[in-house]
């Protein structure tokens, strides 16, 4: 996952990006507490097949974690996320319950669905932040609002869904040699994230999205369409987030008004904890990974651990990130003053 | 960026163009619907008597006022720490439930029967010292770590009612007394509620602030600029933190209103979702949310419009889980509205109309 690349370090002549570094971090807390995980809690830790569990129930959590990366490398936040995840898990569940189109036409069609609410939401959201300047907060919490409300009005009841082609689909898993299994909705989850990652470090949209996050003067003195790279990181998000909304739908198999509630903040949180910071610029899908991990080991740990208080689990899992958040700053700002030192004395010997 | 210059470039009032226009259209819509359907309830005001016998302004805009005390307070101080950090505390309410369990639980050591002024002054100020505390570590994040104010506060966020429940238990204690009834509803012999009047005193408290001491001029500095702000031999640290301790006391005095008003204390529900209202108030009221430049007048009529609109849609039967959609489209409009790309269009068009033989305005 951490491949050196010399000839990238080099023609950069630093050592390590705040990126890459970031993300080590988080890379080394996720290992430090899964070993904790195994050594307090042992036998279902010890196990391969946990780690899959874990991919496999929050698939939806990794899929909205890359969509807030990419948000927020481009100096943005979009906090309708969640809700977007709950109409489409809605919609998709009223639609395949109530429109009588049976056999794989209706779960593509469902599909279709999915795709246009995301699709909707990223152009009304992209629109409004990038070329009319709206501040992104102000617009995505209009988006939640409006998301949340329109579910309510599609239904405000729980949604079953009894589909026969959708139950189908549902089941297919990915047996990996031996007991490993992978639900569908996880396999996805991955091929996002490597898709994710490509696009942002591989192609020229993402490698905008990061000169328009780090500054967004000079991107536009580069010659970049800062507008309409901004425009597609909220339609990707978006789009992302409905994807999350199908693939959480087919591990629940049930729409609820209450789905997704506060991922978004989950979502970001993973973003933060895994490097990605929200003043732009700096940030890896890999890293988002490992920060819905991390996130969702501490649940597990704090649900095997036999606290059966829940407001427990939430002042540890906050105590936990309030911890995270400070360590990053803190190695950013002595970060800075190396970097600040080096230039200074290169600007001296001139 | 662009946002900012447009601001600083405007007149000072020129920020409350749009929430009074929103405002006018609000009261327009409900005057004109009033009239078709027959029925001006919306604006009524009226007398009623109290179960204590006393004479009480009753009616339509006295509720929405009424309603709107908490998050006009929680706003005035959202909009002080906007504009010195140039990001929201979105943990105001969850810190807000940690300052009404303190609060009750202080009235409980003292006995929930025996209620006292003395006793409730003594909570307060309990409540208010706590929940200095806990904004002040948001503000020690932001000011002193460079957090930003979002993430910072999303740690309280996600935690502050666990801790709120850990000082009560599960018990949602019931407050029924006459000195609570004050605060929260009215007191005797006066007929305006009382959350009203603490709105006004906390509102002239701040303006008084303002107009005595260089705290406005202060926060702006900091807002826009940080480093110009200390090369002027300002603390852009000692500001920020200040202004979360004043965003503090608004939080424990709104949540002691709240408390009173429903008689009861529920760590769950109170000020439920009350800081995206809070951010809503302040971004209506035409403050930037990056920072810089802010108006306490501009907030309040934000928090008032809010309400405002919450209630006519109750008033048109809307289900009230499905109000969330048509305020979101409402905010949508108003936000465009103020954008500055429209803005931009406007002024073009209304020079256009000033210079009819077509010649650009040459200058600036």
């Amino acid at each position: 996952m951490t491949v050196k690349n010399p000839e990238f370090n080099a023609s950069r002549r630093q050592p390590m990006s705040n990126t890459k570094l970031l993300m080590l971090i988080a890379i080394g807390i996720f290992i430090v507490m899964y070993a904790a995980a195994m050594i307090f809690i042992g036998k279902r830790f010890l196990t391969v097949q946990e780690i899959f569990n874990l991919l496999n129930n929050n698939a939806y959590l990794i899929i909205l974690g890359c969509s807030l990366t990419i948000v927020m490398i481009g100096g943005g936040i979009d906090i309708s996320v969640g809700g977007v995840v709950c109409l489409t898990a809605m919609s998709v569940a009223k639609f395949l319950q109530f429109s009588g189109i049976e056999g794989p036409l209706g779960v593509i069609l469902s599909i279709l669905l999915a795709l246009g609410i995301g699709l909707f939401f990223g152009i009304e959201q992209g629109f409004l932040v990038s070329y009319l300047g709206i501040q992104p907060f102000i617009v995505t919490l209009a988006g939640m609002f409006l998301s949340r409300g329109v579910t309510t009005m599609v239904s405000s009841e729980n949604v079953p869904i009894k589909h026969e082609a959708f139950l189908e689909m549902k089941k297919i898993t990915f047996q990996i040699p031996g007991v490993l299994k992978l639900e569908l909705g996880a396999a996805i989850a991955l091929l996002i994230l490597v898709g994710m990652y490509f696009l942002l470090r591989h192609h020229k949209l993402g490698r905008s999205v990061y000169a328009l996050g780090g500054n967004q003067q000079s991107a536009l003195m580069l010659g970049i369409n800062v507008k309409r790279s901004r425009f597609l990181t909220y339609v990707i998000s978006s789009v992302l987030a409905a994807v999350a909304g199908y693939v959480f739908i087919m591990h629940a198999s049930s729409g609820k008004t209450s789905i997704g509630l506060r991922s978004e903040m989950d979502a970001i949180a993973s973003a933060i904890i895994g490097g990605t910071l929200l003043t732009g610029g700096v940030g890896n899908v890999f890293g988002t990974f490992f920060g819905v991990m991390i996130l969702t080991t501490i649940q597990e740990i704090m649900a095997a651990s036999k606290v059966q208080e829940s407001y427990w689990q939430e002042i540890a899992s906050g105590a936990m990130l309030a911890i995270f958040i400070l360590m990053q700053s803190v190695v950013l700002a002595n970060r800075g003053k190396k970097i600040n030192l080096l230039s200074r004395l290169k600007s001296q010997k001139e | 960026m662009i946002q900012r210059k447009n601001s600083r470039k405007k007149a000072d009032l020129s920020q409350l163009i749009i929430p009074l226009a929103a405002l006018g259209i609000l009261i327009l819509f409900n005057l004109i619907r009033g009239i078709a359907i027959g029925d001006l309830g919306f604006f009524s005001i009226g007398t009623r008597v109290n179960n204590d016998g006393n004479v009480v302004l009753a009616g339509n805009l006295i509720s929405i006022i009424d309603d709107a005390s908490a998050l006009a307070i929680i706003a005035m101080g959202m909009t002080l720490v906007t504009a010195a950090c140039g990001g929201q505390d979105i943990s105001v309410g969850a810190v807000g439930a940690i300052s009404g369990a303190v609060f009750v639980k202080v009235l409980d050591v003292f006995g929930l029967d025996k209620i006292s002024a003395g006793s409730i002054i003594v909570a307060l100020l309990a409540a208010i010292a706590v929940t200095i505390i806990f904004t002040l570590f948001n503000g020690t994040l932001v000011a002193v770590f460079k957090i930003q104010p979002m993430i910072a506060t999303l740690i309280l966020f996600s935690c502050g009612r666990s801790i709120a429940y850990m000082i009560t238990g599960s018990a949602t204690p019931q407050l029924n007394d006459k000195l609570i009834n004050a605060i929260g509803k009215t007191i005797p012999g006066i007929p305006i509620p009382t959350p009203i009047f603490l709105v006004v005193i906390m509102a002239l408290l701040l303006t008084l602030i303002f107009k005595v001491t260089n705290l406005r001029l202060y926060t702006q500095t900091v807002g826009i600029n940080q480093g110009a702000a200390r090369l002027n031999g300002i603390n852009p640290t000692i500001i920020k933190l200040l202004s979360f301790v004043i965003l503090g006391i608004c939080v424990s005095l709104a949540s002691m209103i709240q408390v009173c008003r429903l008689n009861q204390l529920s760590h769950k529900t109170l000020l439920d979702a009350i800081e995206m209202d809070a951010i809503l108030a302040v971004a209506i009221g035409g403050n930037s949310l990056g920072g810089g430049k802010f108006r306490l007048s501009g907030t309040i009529l934000g928090s008032y419009i809010i309400l405002m609109l919450t209630n006519t849609l109750n008033d048109m039967s809307v289900k009230p889980e499905s109000i969330k959609a048509y305020k979101a489209i409402v905010i949508i409009i108003i936000v465009i509205a103020g954008s500055p790309a429209v803005k931009e269009k406007i002024s073009a068009f209304w020079k256009r109309i000033h210079n009819p033989s077509g010649k650009t305005v040459a200058g600036r």
